[in-house]
């Protein structure tokens, strides 16, 4: 890991691309919906007719509004569409309507928990960072263009064609951009770790990666160490997960430092990250400086957000998920690690808390959900929100043992049969005989015979040999064919063979 | 004498019915067409299918709701209309129809008038002469050597000529006004907000609004009605009440305040223009009306603030004829820059291109604070001008144009002073307030002369009620050489 190089400081700034879960495009009524044929979803105004004007989405409005709030940022109250001028295929209007110099939220702050990796990969040491938002601000997307690879004309002549398809044009998106201050590729994956589990949280956003929407892209540049100015950066692009990008800005970061003390210099230019070969390589089509004519857009009115909206916005929201992860610690008397992982997701803290408040045993029903549960669902790739064994259920488990009525032992072969669902406990206990034996006159009597069965060890134990001890306690359990309570078996053994 | 009214009152009583009018005037287009070129577009189908339908539902007996059933109109060139072309009087849109209705032409739909056909007019509504047409000069009814103005031209010498009782026209910085005083006709330009721009192809989105020709103030009101009022589509119109303008129009206009900036009545301005407006406010004040004067400081400014503002946002507007999607693209390009290069090089014409660069100029990073922002500033320091002279007057009065039409290619090597014709107009569309302009007598060259009125917002009421006084005491009964009446034929 070449960030603990100590000679050289890492500078990491993020652009975050977060598609707002609206059922419509953010300036027409067209559908957000994926999969469909090329241009289907596509009406005079997203596909930029002459004539046609916005009329803002005030759903998407609200999910931004969630975002911001989810992650702790102030709305401003007032707050002015832009035109963002510049040539592209995919771009139908010839500009892209964004928020320029009065975006939806600026100058904000949050406090992500960060850590660094060992060798393994393994988060180590926990710590609260703070980070500088510059801006959340609402946009609408572009469309795709597609190219027909050299030589596979469908047309039939030798041209190749491009096509546009403008599906995507209009969804609404909330871009986040942070202030230069990540200080290694880690912090940057905490973060957006941290942004992502915030937007889903408060269905903002249902920001995947992997599907696109969410999209990262990264500032990254080095510095030595106690220099105030900043080196010069690249722009890192194509970081389909959260994994990839922080080893995309691990290779730029080392790439700097190699090129940098041999002599060279960096080049300012956007980079695509290729997950094949792990290096980055420029963008093909080389950027021209862009000037991009921003200027207030005079078809939309600004967009006021009143502090009664805000307000109620706030007040539809769950408990936000840091929040969560501290009550849980409070209440529950989880550790750090165990309460972030059960607020790792808005229904895995909701399912979490109904088990331990249904058990009252929050511990046990810590363990349980991180431990068993959890990989049962993994075996059988099934999420927390499709669990079978509902949270109830997974409580009246944690509760048999609790009154011993079966044993811990017997409770992990029982989770697996309740997960083919719609099964109790109570069904299985009853159905597999595994009741335990609580009842002290049948335990006492195959201590009886136990001790009767085994004479030898009876007169080594008495003799001092007290290690027996363990051998009786399993010999009774055996006998009892494991359905012995093991707490009743200890006490009233240890009385037995003392008399 | 070709207006709703005398159409309505004849197929109320049956002299003419409303597919033999809609055949009438689609006759009468054809023929005069060629003198005037006024209409890119004549729909003699779909004009007979909507007379006939609106036959079908019915006649209507002077309900004021079915005014219009039945009466033909004609529509600027950028308004879309589904079915016709909408090339704006540009080769790049050539053949391009677009696949929806404005608003205003859904609303005429729906109030049964009958669409004849789309109206020439300046490539993007850029022009105050028509000349800027892709598809030819439009030629003034009054004389055919001269202008009609613009950029609505064909729509203001189409009613100019009888061939329709109303048109639609466009402004964004006295568009209609300017033609409808060149062609001896009334013109309005309604408050920024009043009519839906759904469907009006963008030019200055800021300054952009539907403007309505007809022959007098009442027929305007009729149209106004109909067209007005807050639209879900487009987030600039406003939700403010329409009011029954033609009921409103009605009544003496004993006491309204008229204000003269002076100022504006000096250099410049043609000698017979000025007596000509002159009188017309001395007809106010017999009747009634006090002329107080006013002062506009930043009035000036307006054609330098006017063309920073619309050239900013045409040249973003014009921005998506790049050949990908619609209308034309170059054939002859190998990359995507040099299609939208070749393109939009053959696709505009020179006035447009002028524009776009001239708009984005004044954005460029570097000269937007000096230009684009400054005039902003004074565009803020207008409206608080017509603020402040609202607190004295009703509506100000000048002029409509420094002069009367002009003669063709006159002012084509000289934009400079093309601009300056609409150096009355401009301000309306800037601060966002109606304008409407109506005749107030001829020169000596036989041209009409136009006078302006301007009020406050939502104010369309006041303006066309002392337009209506006016000419119930003037009328203007001079009629151009190039003239049909619908009904005498
Ligand atoms: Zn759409």
């Amino acid at each position: 890991m070449v960030t603990s190089n100590s000679a050289w400081e890492t500078i990491i700034g993020l652009e975050i691309h977060a598609q707002l879960s609206t059922d419509t495009k953010i300036f027409c009524a067209c559908s957000t919906q994926t999969g469909c044929e090329p241009n289907a979803n596509t009406c005079p105004v997203c596909l930029g007719l002459p004539g046609a004007l916005p009329v803002l989405n005030t759903r998407a409005v609200e999910l931004a509004a969630r975002a911001a709030l989810a992650l702790g940022l102030k709305i401003n109250e007032r707050s002015v569409f832009a035109r963002k001028n510049y040539f592209y295929p995919d771009l139908p209007k010839g500009y892209q309507i964004s928020q320029y110099d009065e975006p939806f939220s600026e100058h904000g702050e949050l406090t992500i928990m960060t850590a660094t990796r060992d060798e393994a990969g393994h988060a180590r040491d926990w710590q609260p960072k703070r980070i500088g938002i510059t801006r959340l601000h609402l946009e609408e997307d572009a469309g795709k263009n597609m190219h027909e690879p050299q030589g596979s004309a469908a047309t039939g002549d030798d041209n190749n064609y491009s096509y546009v398809d403008l599906n995507r044009a209009g969804t609404p998106l909330a871009e986040i951009v942070t202030e230069p201050d990540f200080r290694s590729s880690w912090e940057a994956y905490d973060y957006v770790n941290h942004v992502r589990r915030a937007l889903q949280w408060v269905d903002a956003s249902d920001a995947d990666m992997e599907k696109g929407n969410l999209r990262c892209e990264a500032n990254v540049s080095v510095r030595r160490k106690g220099a105030t100015e900043f080196g010069t950066k690249v722009e890192l692009k194509n970081l389909n997960s959260v994994r990839f990008m922080q080893r995309a800005i691990d290779y730029e970061v080392e790439r700097h430092i190699k090129l940098i003390e041999a002599g060279g210099r960096i080049v300012q230019q956007t980079l695509l990250w290729d997950e094949r070969t792990n290096t980055t390589r420029p963008m093909r089509s080389k950027e021209e400086a862009h000037d991009y004519r921003y200027f207030p857009e005079p078809d939309l009115q600004p967009l006021i957000v009143s502090p009664e909206f805000i307000e109620a916005t706030r007040h539809a929201m769950p408990e936000l998920p840091d929040a969560r992860r501290d009550r849980f610690m409070r209440d529950y008397e989880l550790s750090f690690n165990d309460a972030s992982q059960l607020t790792a997701e808005l229904a895995l803290a909701d399912y979490y808390e109904r088990a331990a408040r249904s058990s009252n045993n929050p511990r046990a029903a810590a363990n349980w959900v991180r431990g068993d549960l959890a990989r049962e669902l993994e075996t059988r790739n099934l999420n927390i929100a499709q669990s079978p064994v509902s949270a109830e259920h997974l409580a009246a488990l944690i509760t048999a043992i609790d009154t011993n009525r079966i044993n811990g032992k017997q409770a992990k072969d029982v989770l697996p049969l309740m997960m083919t669902g719609g099964v109790t406990v109570d069904e299985i206990i009853k159905s597999r005989g595994l009741e335990q034996v609580s009842d002290t006159g049948e335990i006492e009597r195959i201590i009886i015979e136990t001790i009767a069965a085994n004479p030898k060890q009876f007169e080594q134990y008495k003799a001092g040999k007290e290690a027996l001890f363990g051998f009786f306690v399993g010999a009774v359990i055996k006998q009892s064919q494991g359905k012995a309570n093991p707490k009743l078996v200890n006490e009233m053994l240890r009385a037995k063979l003392a008399e | 004498m070709n207006n709703i009214e005398t159409l309505r009152q004849a197929i109320d009583d049956n002299s003419i019915t409303v597919p033999k009018l809609a055949e009438a005037t689609i006759n009468h287009a054809k023929k005069l067409n060629p003198q005037l070129n006024a209409f890119l577009q004549l729909d003699r189908d779909g004009a007979l299918s909507q007379a006939e339908a609106t036959t079908l539902n019915g006649r209507s007996n002077g309900d004021a709701d079915k005014v219009f059933r039945g009466i033909p109109i004609a529509i600027k060139d950028n308004i879309c209309v589904r079915g016709l072309q909408a090339t704006c009087g540009s080769h790049i849109l050539r053949g391009y129809h677009p696949q929806y209705d404005a608003t205003v032409t859904t609303r005429l739909r729906e109030a049964g008038a009958v669409i004849i056909g789309k109206t020439n007019c300046d490539e993007f509504a850029m022009g105050s002469s028509n000349e800027n047409s892709a598809y030819g000069a439009v030629r003034n009814p009054f004389d055919l050597e001269r202008v009609p103005g613009g950029s609505s031209g064909g729509s203001a010498a189409a009613v100019a000529a009888g061939i329709v009782p109303v048109a639609l026209g466009s402004e964004t910085g006295g568009s209609v006004r300017q033609p409808a005083a060149f062609c001896g006709i009334a013109g309005l330009k309604p408050t920024y907000g009043r009519i839906s721009r759904y469907g009006l192809v963008a030019f200055g989105s800021s300054l952009d609004q539907v403007g309505i020709f007809a022959t007098n103030a009442r027929d305007i009101a009729h149209t106004l009605r109909v067209i007005a009022g807050r639209d879900a589509r487009d987030a600039t119109s406003a939700d403010v009440e329409v009011p029954d303008y033609a009921a409103q129009i009605e009544g003496d206009i004993q006491g309204a305040r008229i204000g003269v900036p002076r100022l504006l009545f000096g250099e410049g301005l043609d000698a017979e223009v000025r007596a000509k407006t002159e009188a017309a406010l001395n007809v106010f004040r017999d009747l009634g009306a006090e002329v107080v004067d006013i002062e506009l400081p930043h009035a000036k400014y307006a054609i330098a603030v006017y063309y920073i503002l619309a050239t900013a946002e045409a040249s973003s507007n014009l921005a998506r004829y790049d050949g990908v999607r619609y209308g034309v693209r170059s054939e002859s390009a190998m990359t995507l820059k040099d299609m939208y290069r070749r393109t939009r090089d053959e696709g505009f014409g020179a006035e447009v291109k002028r524009r776009i660069m001239l708009g984005t100029y004044v954005l460029s990073s570097g000269y937007y604070d000096a230009y684009y922002r400054k005039a902003q500033q004074v565009r803020a320091l207008l409206r608080r001008d017509y603020e402040r002279a609202f607190e004295q007057c009703d509506v100000i009065f000048t002029p409509t144009t420094p002069s009367t039409a002009f003669r063709l290619n006159e002012k084509t090597d000289d934009p400079l002073a093309m601009y300056l014709s609409d150096i009355y107009t401009a301000t309306a569309n800037l601060v966002g307030t109606p304008g409407l302009s109506i005749p107030c007598g001829m020169s000596s060259e036989n041209l009409p002369i136009g006078m302006q009125l301007v009020g406050r917002h939502w104010s369309e009421s006041v303006l066309l009620k002392l337009a209506h006084a006016y000419e119930q005491v003037q009328p203007f009964t001079h009629r151009p050489s190039v003239y049909a009446d619908v009904l005498k034929s």
